[in-house]
């Protein structure tokens, strides 16, 4: 399946979001997710399917003014 | 002090937290100052970076409430898209909305703004607006469900101070009851003393002091400022006048 995470297009064979993030190891990082410009709460991470084409955006917490 | 959404907050410094020299710097900043708010934003994170977790844990130590942003923003679906992954990595439900409308002077998208600012009000946030001082805007925002405003002093990283001081004293005159943040433009203490002067409640900082030679000096200099401004505000200045007023007694003058 073709997706594009953080503006970079890559195959991946994670058929959730929360799996996509273990096999990218994120792990138990402090992150936010959305997908296709829609917010992705953490609590449906393991239920959101992930289609070809989708576009996932993964944030942290960084500085700001 | 000011009250944002029955919060009090025991400064009139917002600080923002990026661009500093060091982490260390940015939290002697805070300390010196005594910042109640600091600004934070998200960014894009790679799997196994961890950076997020790092700034966070530094942030948990400034003692300040922190205030995520939606900067860079350019339409009102990543505005809001934004602000609901900032409230959850923050914990928060407070947001200071930015909806960028121009790449050159990144002033707000006025129209965007006000929508983006109905759509997260309705869902349970408290907006902090990135405007300009246009009244007939700040109007649509407080319609919006903003209960408070943050109008520019010129625009972000200039440094060039209060640009239109009619338009923010009849913001004041406008709404007396309502906090008003002067966000952005500021480079010197004085500004800030002069925004105090207008009434304002409080300015929010960033490049002025991460990009001051001694931004921990700079910092210090800017709530001193704040401070006598505030202070000159509620002591009810003088009226100013055209001709000149002697302030010795005329009365008792020799050779009269």
């Amino acid at each position: 399946m073709k997706i594009t995470v953080n503006g970079t297009k890559q195959e991946s064979a994670a058929t959730t979001l929360d799996a996509l993030l273990d096999e990218l190891g994120y792990g138990a990082a402090k992150v936010a997710t959305a997908v296709n410009q829609s917010f992705v709460p953490a609590a449906m991470r393991p239920e959101h399917r992930l289609a070809d084409g989708d576009q996932i955006e993964i944030v942290a917490p960084r500085q700001g003014g | 002090m000011p009250r944002y959404y029955d919060t009090e907050i025991t400064s009139r410094l917002m600080l923002g937290t990026a661009q500093y020299p060091s982490p260390a710097i940015l939290a002697e900043a805070f300390k010196r100052s005594g910042a109640g708010i600091a600004t934070v934003s998200v960014r894009r994170e790679a799997g196994g970076e961890r950076a997020g977790q790092a700034f966070w844990d530094m942030i948990g130590d400034l003692g300040a409430h922190v205030l995520p942003n939606t900067a860079g923003c350019h339409s009102v679906r990543e505005a809001v898209t934004t602000a609901q992954m900032a409230r959850e990595l923050f914990d928060t439900d407070w947001i200071k909305l930015e909806v960028i409308g121009h790449a050159d002077t990144l002033q707000p998208d006025p129209f965007g703004l006000v929508e983006a600012a109905r759509i997260l009000t309705d869902e349970g946030f408290k907006v902090f607006p990135y405007c300009t001082e246009d009244l007939v805007l700040c109007e649509r925002l407080v319609e919006a469900g903003c209960r408070v405003l943050m109008p520019w002093g010129a625009p972000i990283g200039t440094g060039l101070g209060l640009n239109n001081v009619y338009g923010l004293r009849s913001l004041r005159a406008h709404f007396p009851d309502l906090p008003l943040v002067i966000d952005a433009g500021l480079g010197l203490p004085s500004q800030a003393a002069h925004a105090m002067e207008l009434g304002y409640d409080a300015v929010l900082l960033n490049t002025a002091v991460a990009k001051a030679g001694d931004p921990v000096a700079m910092a210090e200099g800017f709530a001193r400022a704040l401070e006598a401004g505030r202070l000159g505000f509620e002591a009810d200045p003088m009226e100013p006048r055209d001709m000149a007023a002697p302030s010795t007694p005329v009365l008792g003058r020799a050779f009269t």
